[in-house]
């Protein structure tokens, strides 16, 4: 009987690390921009052509940016998140859009809500080589020195941003 | 409107698949044939209802209905139709209801092709497949519906992924899962014939045809796939160890060792518990492999867009499929007896040992594709395994087992002797090596691996030989044609797919030995020379395509003074997804491939290049293809005809005066 089971036991074993793999992240490759100031970019915003945004403007805060593009399913996901971090006003949070039509980002924020008191515009994704974005979404912390303090790959969620993100934003501001 | 249609028929899909997976298994335990043939209908109107599902989403995407969101993230109203068609399968809904819809394809033909099965076992396996099918139906119906809309609709569709738009890519995906799905059926016999206790030899050979129909459809998905990233990744490569091509080939190696662990069954009555073992294995990794690949465990070059909940839920069902079966067989298999005993030199020690290198890959495949998961789970960082451990690992256990392929089929069932054996095979053997010796100097190049891969080709080749003539010396028939063709089929089959293998060893060590490969900038006008081939570069222009732009460059090659070809190798910038692809130019031939690819643009109307001479490359392919056909031909043989045709009862006596004719 032992030796027709062992199958079963290789299999249980094999299972069990693919449950811890799903919970892991494969594409959450630590960022070697983490603890480095945030490239330096001057980006058209979403809104108004004519004006520009740069994370100079944002010297002396500590914001996130959330790389964001309408044709993306995760940023569909953690829009609500998002509304509501907006909607608690615990920390401002600008948005990136990345290799979009300026027409679709602004049918899908139309559609969903914005979040964002500013959206810079990286059409072609060349800003987006500098971050090394790896996939849609990416959210940045950055502090007042304009270093990003932590990156998160992928959707952000409840858990996240209360367990994680807003006691970092804390730490930082009170530094 | 047709999308909803789509949508109820899965539904209603899902609750003829509850029935279809419960009542008949209940009535096989208790005996009532009124539950049992329940399972024929059911498994017909699933197809039925899985059928109009897949036209429903079928008819969206010719319509360009753009309301429905699967159809407006996979294509586009310039998509031309045969890849609006295709953008079926470009994603994963559409893929998981191509998943569906093939497995309900296979029940189908078991309903057909099952009337000489005793009604239980039957119903029993028609019971586990739609057991299985339960498991994808809800799969789609919960996390991911295919019919899902989009409101309001959007204008345009995002296009279908250009790697996608390609002749190659359009029937890889269904080949690949008539395999996978096909293993079910092989599946469905071991797990029916552990419910009923029967495991006999009867039920070897009713699997047979079924396993080897769907490691054919796997051959060719898999050459289809690698011969799709050879021209259409533009790297000139054509196996990358990538964790979705693994996930492919784990299967198949199983689906290898289980086509020949059937064999003994069927003939001898041996390896039962060996045989259910590895037709369990071989459904759980083509599982294994749709979990990978839509679950985001691991990254990959098929980088699909992943959902952490779909991910759990392939992941629990992963676990009551094979968890559930492992069980069933921990608990049955034990009661199962022993078949015939062999002597350590036997065909089936050969094919024993063959058997366990076969799955030793298979593991080490599997080992090398986790390893980086296994490490991140246990909090030891990040690596990757990339090609060299796989080759490493992999010559070493295919060489005794393609040394074993020569011998296998010329050894005697139950005892055979070692001496004897040597004797009628000291020409072959003496021949392969002098040959696999000298031929790479006059190639003009040795190297140990080029003549260990000729050694292993000709060896099949030739110990093939000696056993036809065997054979053929043991018949008593009025001339040499005769007497081959009185061969019966499953023999021939068996002959060409070990053929096909060594045709496909000479391919990848004439690649691996002698390709030229050669980057560089080419100004408008300049030559470039390798492999005795001249190609000239008459600069680049622009085109346009339905859906993309392209800069096309034209290269006239010439071979000694004498015009071979035109090529035009192309860059394309397809518009929607602002995607840049490459499409080589290749010209094929039997002895070698010229392939060219551009790379990016530089001044002046210059290009980088990059060109290749690729000697055999094609027998890498050719050998998959006949190895399939080797397939279908031993699944052609007469006695899977007859005993489709007969009752069950006059069959052994029928198989049995026909391999006397023929031993």
């Amino acid at each position: 009987m032992k030796r027709f089971l062992l199958p079963l036991v290789l299999f249980a074993v094999l299972v069990g690390f693919l449950a811890v793999g799903l919970t892991l992240n494969p594409r959450e490759v630590p960022s070697p921009l983490v603890g480095k100031p945030a490239p330096a970019f001057t980006l058209p915003q979403l809104h108004d052509q004519e004006k520009t945004f740069s994370p100079a403007d944002m010297a002396g805060q500590v914001w996130l940016l959330n790389v964001w593009a309408s044709w993306c399913g995760g940023c569909k996901e953690e829009h609500p998140v998002l509304m509501r971090m907006a909607k608690a006003g615990d920390v401002p949070i600008y948005g990136m859009d990345y290799k979009d039509r300026r027409d679709e980002a602004l049918t899908w924020l139309r559609r969903h809500g914005n979040p964002y008191p500013l959206i810079a515009v990286d059409e072609a994704g060349r800003i987006g080589i500098d971050y090394g974005v790896y996939g849609v979404p990416e959210t940045y912390v950055i502090d007042k020195q304009g270093v990003i303090r932590y990156k998160r790959i992928g959707p952000l969620d409840d858990e996240l941003v209360a367990k994680t993100i807003l006691p970092l934003v804390q730490e930082l501001r009170n530094k | 409107m047709i999308p909803e249609i789509g949508h109820f028929a899965l539904i209603l899909a899902l609750c003829v698949a509850v029935v279809q997976g419960t009542l008949p298994i209940y009535g096989a335990a208790v005996g009532s044939s009124t539950l049992m043939s329940v399972a024929k209908p059911a498994a017909r109107g699933q197809f039925i209802l899985v059928l109009l599902a897949f036209c429903c989403l079928g008819y969206a995407f010719a319509a360009k209905d753009f309301s429905v969101l699967y159809v407006a993230a996979t294509s586009n109203s310039h998509l031309p139709l045969h890849y609006r068609l295709a953008a079926i399968w470009g994603a994963h809904e559409g893929s998981l209801l191509l998943w569906t819809f093939i497995l309900t394809i296979w029940m189908v033909a078991v309903t057909f092709f099952s009337s000489h099965l005793p009604e239980a076992m039957r119903a029993r396996i028609l019971g586990v497949m739609g057991l299985v099918s339960v498991g994808f139906l809800l799969f789609m119906l919960t996390v991911s519906n295919p019919f899902e809309r989009l409101i309001p609709a959007a204008v345009d569709g995002r296009d279908l992924n250009p790697l996608l738009q390609d002749p190659g890519m359009v029937m890889h995906p269904p080949m690949l899962y008539m395999g996978y799905v096909g293993f079910s059926v092989a599946f469905a016999f071991a797990i029916a014939a552990l419910l009923g206790g029967n495991l006999d030899a009867a039920w070897a050979r009713w699997s047979r045809p079924w396993t080897t129909v769907a490691w054919c459809f796997l051959t060719v998905g898999i050459a289809l796939g690698s011969g799709w990233a050879y021209y259409e990744l533009g790297w000139g490569g054509w196996w990358f160890w990538d964790p979705v091509e693994n996930a492919s080939f784990m299967p198949w190696l199983a689906g290898t060792a289980l086509i020949h662990s059937l064999a003994v069954t069927d003939k001898r009555g041996g390896f039962k518990v060996w045989t259910v073992l590895l037709a369990i294995m071989a459904f759980s990794l083509s599982l294994l492999g749709t979990f990978l690949v839509r679950s985001g465990v691991l990254t990959s070059v098929h980088a699909f867009a992943t959902d952490p909940k779909r991910g759990l839920f392939i992941l629990v069902f992963l676990a009551i499929v094979i968890g559930g079966s492992l069980l069933l067989y921990a608990w049955r298999a034990p009661r199962v007896g022993l078949g015939g005993g062999f002597d350590p030199v036997s065909r089936e020690s050969m094919l024993l040992a063959n058997n366990v290198l076969l799955v030793a890959a298979m593991g080490s495949v599997l080992l090398g594709t986790l390893y980086p998961l296994f490490l991140d789970a246990l909090g030891l960082g990040k690596i990757s395994v990339g090609p060299p451990y796989f080759d490493t690992v992999f010559v070493p256990l295919m060489t005794p087992a393609i040394f074993l392929m020569g011998i296998g089929p010329l050894a005697q069932w139950k005892k055979a002797s070692l001496p004897e054996l040597a004797m009628r095979l000291r020409w072959a053997f003496g021949v392969s090596v002098v040959t696999a010796l000298l031929l790479p100097f006059v190639l003009g190049k040795w190297t140990p691996l080029l003549s260990l891969g000729l050694l292993l080709s000709l060896w099949i080749v030739t110990t093939t030989m000696v056993n036809i003539r065997e054979r053929v010396s043991h018949l008593v028939g009025n001339s040499f044609l005769s007497c081959l063709t009185a061969l019966p089929r499953a023999y021939w089959g068996m002959v060409l797919a070990h053929c096909g293998i060594a045709v496909f060893i000479v391919g990848v060590t004439m690649v691996k030995g002698f390709e030229v490969e050669q980057d560089l900038r080419m100004n408008v006008g300049e030559t470039a020379t390798i492999g005795g081939y001249t190609f000239q570069f008459d600069g680049a222009r622009e085109v346009k395509g339905p859906n993309y732009l392209a800069a096309r460059g034209t290269f006239s090659v010439t071979k000694a003074g004498r015009e071979v070809t035109m090529m035009y190798p192309e860059k394309r910038l397809y518009s929607v997804q602002k995607q840049m692809m490459t499409e080589a130019a290749i010209d094929s031939g039997l002895l070698r491939d010229l392939y060219v690819s551009l790379g990016e643009p530089l001044e002046d109307g210059a290009w980088s290049v990059r060109l290749y001479h690729k000697p055999f490359i094609d027998w890498i392919w050719g050998g998959c293809l006949i190895m399939a056909l080797g397939g279908l031909l031993a699944v052609s043989d007469r006695r899977y005809r007859l005993s489709w045709r007969r009752e069950r009862q006059e069959e052994p006596e029928a198989i049995r005066s026909q391999e006397k004719s023929v031993a």
